[in-house]
């Protein structure tokens, strides 16, 4: 282990928040891409016209822009909404929060096209089946539809999640105290880059094998009842 | 047959699929215990019959009348019936079985979790009261020992009795049988039937599409013989299958006995 020079309780504050901010932020990003991946299926025009502006957007515009936006953006947003019941003064989102949502709403975007395409997977008779037996919609949805879309996007919402926890140091622009901007100022203060970013490296790599873990203790919890290749 | 003793009727069913016309005014009627048989050539509207009677499908014209009660329907702006009141619906669907061609058993979740699903949460039952019914009705179909096995690992001719007894656990007063044994394979086909005909025997009131002629003889209380949207021929099993009236029930009869 390299000499850290009194930095490590530092590091490790900044690890606990890059956790935090994927953990944050990918439970908002599944939410969204859940709603994403159901209003592309609406029968409603405007609706799916919605979440293609979504997805087309975010797949058009950097990572870091979006971060960008989302914080200065949200900023004016709330602002003027405040204004409108009767605020004055300027209004913010934290640091943490602007990084949360716009880690969110990138990822919601990608996550929209992985549930869709789990969707596609799941037969019609399955909800025929619900509505014959006098099931109602929300429940076919959440019982039937929703546990086996899980399971068939699982793989994918780990490869997305592990991205998002990597693509969690862009929030550092921010001003957000994660493990990369803890870095940086410790390489600041002790001009030794190399033995930092090393650090962070490690630190990094031991985040994304907890991760990697977790996401296959649920793939195994999800698969029963499959018939794979490999089972 | 008298009018206060049919457990199911529909009148005038017209459905059309874009242009096609699939289904030209059907009516029909099930008294309590009547076994009918639909048959009839690929695209002569039988299955689409029965998915209009618990609107899988919705019809463009007609009346549904289950247990005495009409189904209330209002127009949907794509000109077809719908469901004017979603608890009468859910009653109807409740009461009236539907036994799929392919099944449709749920993947993720365990034979017993497929037959108890539905009683808990429409009809309320208690965990261990669907339980104890869902036991009893796969001991009756022969799947006592794949309470706990999931569907992908169970053969056709199992997975459809598991099927029946899902429907089965909702008590329904009639059963709808699409095509219940046509995804299986030939030597799969019998023990299906043999729990379709042990519930004939109960006298319980069915509705079965099939291709299985001589099932359909052994079975029927009465035969509907469907062509291009219409009954063409309809009575006892004897009437249809040896005097047919109509020319193209005979010839249909002659190319599937």
């Amino acid at each position: 282990m390299p000499e850290l020079q009194g930095f490590g309780a530092q590091l490790a504050a900044g690890a606990w928040v890059t956790t935090q901010v994927a953990v944050y932020a990918m439970a908002v990003a599944v939410v969204l891409g859940l709603l994403g991946a159901l209003a592309k299926e609406a029968p409603v025009a405007p609706l799916r016209w919605l979440a293609n502006l979504y997805t087309g957007m975010v797949r058009g515009l950097p990572e870091l822009l979006v971060i960008l936006l989302v914080y200065f953006g949200s900023a004016r947003l709330l602002t003027t909404a405040a204004g409108w019941f009767g605020h004055n003064g300027y209004v913010e989102l934290s640091a943490f929060a602007a990084g949360v949502v716009a880690l969110a709403f990138n990822y919601g975007a990608y996550l929209t096209e992985v549930f869709r395409g789990a969707l596609h997977t799941i037969p019609r008779g399955h909800v025929e089946a619900g509505l014959a037996l006098g099931l109602g919609r929300r429940r076919i949805f959440r019982r039937i539809v929703l546990p086996q879309v899980w399971r068939v996007a699982l793989p994918a919402v780990g490869n997305i999640f592990m991205s998002l926890l990597k693509d969690t140091a862009l929030v550092s622009v921010i001003g957000i105290e994660d493990l990369m901007r803890e870095t940086a100022l410790a390489v600041g203060y002790t001009k030794e880059p190399f033995t930092f970013y090393l650090a962070a490296a490690l630190i990094y790599l031991g985040l994304t094998a907890v991760a990697t873990l977790v996401i296959h203790t649920l793939e195994r919890h999800t698969s029963h009842g499959m018939r794979t290749l490999s089972s | 047959m008298n009018e206060t003793s049919a457990a199911l009727e529909v009148r005038n069913i017209h459905k059309r699929f874009g242009g096609l016309e699939v289904l030209r005014g059907i009516d029909l009627r099930a008294g309590s215990g009547d076994v009918i048989t639909l048959i009839g050539s690929s695209g002569s509207g039988k299955s689409t019959l029965l998915r209009c009677i618990n609107l899988l499908e919705p019809p463009n014209e007609g009346e549904i009348i289950f247990d005495g009660e009409s189904l209330a329907l209002r127009r949907a702006r794509d000109g077809t019936l719908v469901a004017a009141d979603q608890q009468q619906i859910t009653r109807l669907r409740a009461g009236v079985g539907f036994v799929f061609q392919n099944f449709n058993l749920w993947p993720h979740m365990t034979i017993l979790e497929n037959v108890i699903e539905a009683p808990r949460q429409v009809l309320g039952y208690s965990r261990d009261r669907a339980i104890a019914d869902a036991e009893s009705l796969l001991e009756k179909v022969g799947l006592a020992d794949k309470r706990d096995g999931y569907p992908a690992f169970l053969s056709g001719g199992q997975q459809q009795r598991a099927a029946i007894a899902r429907t089965l656990a909702m008590h329904p007063r009639v059963i709808l049988f699409d095509e219940p044994t046509s995804a299986l394979d030939p030597e799969l086909v019998t023990e299906v039937l043999a729990v379709i005909r042990d519930l004939a025997e109960e006298g319980r009131t069915m509705l079965i599409v099939t291709h299985e002629m001589r099932f359909a003889r052994d079975v029927s209380t009465q035969v509907v013989f469907l062509h291009e949207g219409r009954i063409e021929e309809q009575g006892p099993p004897s009437k249809v299958f040896e005097s047919p009236e109509s020319p193209r029930c005979r010839e249909f009869l002659a190319s599937h006995l």
